[in-house]
């Protein structure tokens, strides 16, 4: 189900404005701003190249852009520029904490393999937040149990399938309770059997109103669960609209061929 | 047989010597490792050229000349800066001393290059998982990296381990009493110089075998997680 969007406050929750990204001198994206409000579910589509998994990356500053700027409830992440003149965070406590309020899930999952799933999902809890060992347990375990890995808790990643590593990946994510949660593509690394077990949690994580910015190939995603699409040809924001509007009604041929390809 | 109780403290004592000079070697090259094997991931063009240097310099020159360079003319060296700084008068480098600093030396290059390729073998989704929850860079290493450092790093580190302590027999040459100078000393002075080097034979054997143990231990430790023939 769709959200509707802004319910709680005004503001949007995660702002990019104007991001650029040049890899040497290919410019991989052209002045790209998203405003993610509160119970959000953006899914951004586009083709190999167009940018869309550097965007997101940008958002936590994996990726250094080369211009532009992130907020987080409008506290702007501050900057400065590094040796190859891209933006790096020059405040390293602010950016710690913004990326304990902004999570990632990865396309290629990235457990940490000497730690068991329980163990991943504490980590950041324990290490990074604080909270004693006891508590950071128990809500692990609660979001094992969620994410339907109640009885793999003491495996290790090597050992289950792609999908269960991207459900606990998910659940890691969730740990230190995000106010946004960045998702790089999380079902295209898996088994296309695999795939519908992942889409359901991430399902029942926008019908739960937490905001998510998703990168994806799955346009039964795109139209169904997320409230807003984003279609990036080129390093360009090429349509921007409701999942009604865009998919039934493309304004651009780029996005419409898009679709037709997708399709089959 | 009884010549051998006879020795026997006087080899234990060069036993002793053998298994300090090694470890306390491994630390210095370690520490040398870690150093140069950052310097050599560094994104400074100077730290990566004299790291490299420093591997390719000790990868060139026989163990035994860095030895011998290092105990007289590192002697040479210090006195001379003494006279000219009038900071000190005479120091005699100690054997020991000086043992240390020449097999860490050179096993701090070839450690520098273990460290240097289990870095680069550490799957860089995992550090960026860790960036990406804010950890900070000190977590990141000691709960990220390090872990899977030792992992990768331990099939060379044994490699390097065993190397280094049958290295150390070379020290017997500027004097350094270990279990090799002590068991030839016993030989020739008993006349019984293939029963002591036997001797000295199995003590290396011996340290082997418990080094290669406690490494298992270790390795086992670290490849917690690892589906093995994969």
């Amino acid at each position: 189900m769709a959200q509707t969007q802004a319910k709680d406050t005004d503001g949007p929750q995660l702002s990019a404005r104007n991001i650029h990204k040049s890899f040497g001198s290919i410019e991989v994206l052209k002045g790209i701003s998203v405003d993610a409000y509160n119970h959000d579910v953006i899914s951004i589509l586009g083709a190999s190249g167009s940018g869309k998994s550097t965007f997101l990356r940008c958002l936590n500053f994996l990726e250094s852009p080369t211009e532009g700027e992130v907020a987080l409830d409008g506290e702007v992440v501050r900057t400065r520029r590094n040796r190859a003149h891209q933006l790096e965070p020059s405040d390293r406590r602010q950016i710690e904490r913004f990326r304990t309020r902004v999570s990632m899930v990865f396309q290629g999952f990235n457990l940490w393999s000497h730690m068991t799933v329980l163990e991943n999902v504490m980590e950041a809890s324990v290490h990074v937040l604080g909270v004693p060992r006891q508590e950071a347990r128990d809500t692990a375990a609660a979001l094992l149990e969620r994410v339907g890995l109640g009885e793999r808790m003491q495996y290790y990643p090597a050992h289950l399938s792609g999908g269960q590593q991207q459900r606990a990946a998910i659940a890691r994510a969730l740990a230190v309770d995000p106010e946004v949660i960045l998702f790089d593509e999380p079902t295209s690394a898996l088994d296309p059997e695999l795939v519908g077990e992942v889409l359901n949690v991430m399902k029942g994580l926008a019908e739960e109103g937490r905001t998510m910015i998703v990168v994806t190939h799955e346009m039964g995603f795109a139209r169904d669960v997320s409230n807003r699409v984003i279609f990036l040809e080129q390093g360009k924001i090429e349509e921007d609209g409701t999942p009604d509007e865009v998919m039934t009604n493309p304004q651009s041929d780029r996005f419409r061929q898009f679709l037709a390809r997708s399709r089959d | 047989m009884e010549n051998v109780m006879a020795y026997s403290p006087f080899l234990i004592r060069g036993v002793g010597v053998t298994v300090a000079l090694s470890l306390c070697s491994i630390l210095l090259a370690v520490a040398l490792g870690l150093l140069g094997a950052a310097a050599k991931l560094s994104g400074s063009g100077w730290a990566r050229r004299i790291a490299g240097l420093y591997t390719t310099i000790v990868r060139g020159v026989p163990d035994l000349v860095v030895m011998l360079l290092l105990y007289f003319g590192g002697q040479v060296l210090l006195n001379q800066i003494g006279a000219m700084t009038g900071w000190w008068k005479y120091i005699e480098l100690n054997q020991f001393i000086a043992g240390v600093i020449a097999i860490g030396f050179i096993f701090g290059a070839y450690m520098s290059e273990t460290f240097r390729g289990a870095y680069m073998s550490i799957p860089k989704g995992m550090i960026e998982a860790g960036i990406s929850v804010g950890m900070t860079r000190t977590t990141l290493f000691w709960r990220v990296i390090w872990p899977q450092l030792v992992r990768y790093a331990l099939p060379g580190f044994t490699n390097n381990w065993l190397t280094l302590m049958k290295t150390t027999a070379l020290v017997s040459v500027i004097g350094l009493e270990d279990i090799v100078y002590n068991g030839f000393a016993a030989g020739r002075a008993t006349r019984e110089p293939f029963t002591f080097m036997l001797i000295a034979l199995l003590v290396y054997l011996i340290l082997t075998i418990l080094s290669d143990t406690g490494l298992r231990a270790l390795e086992r430790r670290y490849t917690r997680g690892v589906v093995r023939g994969v």
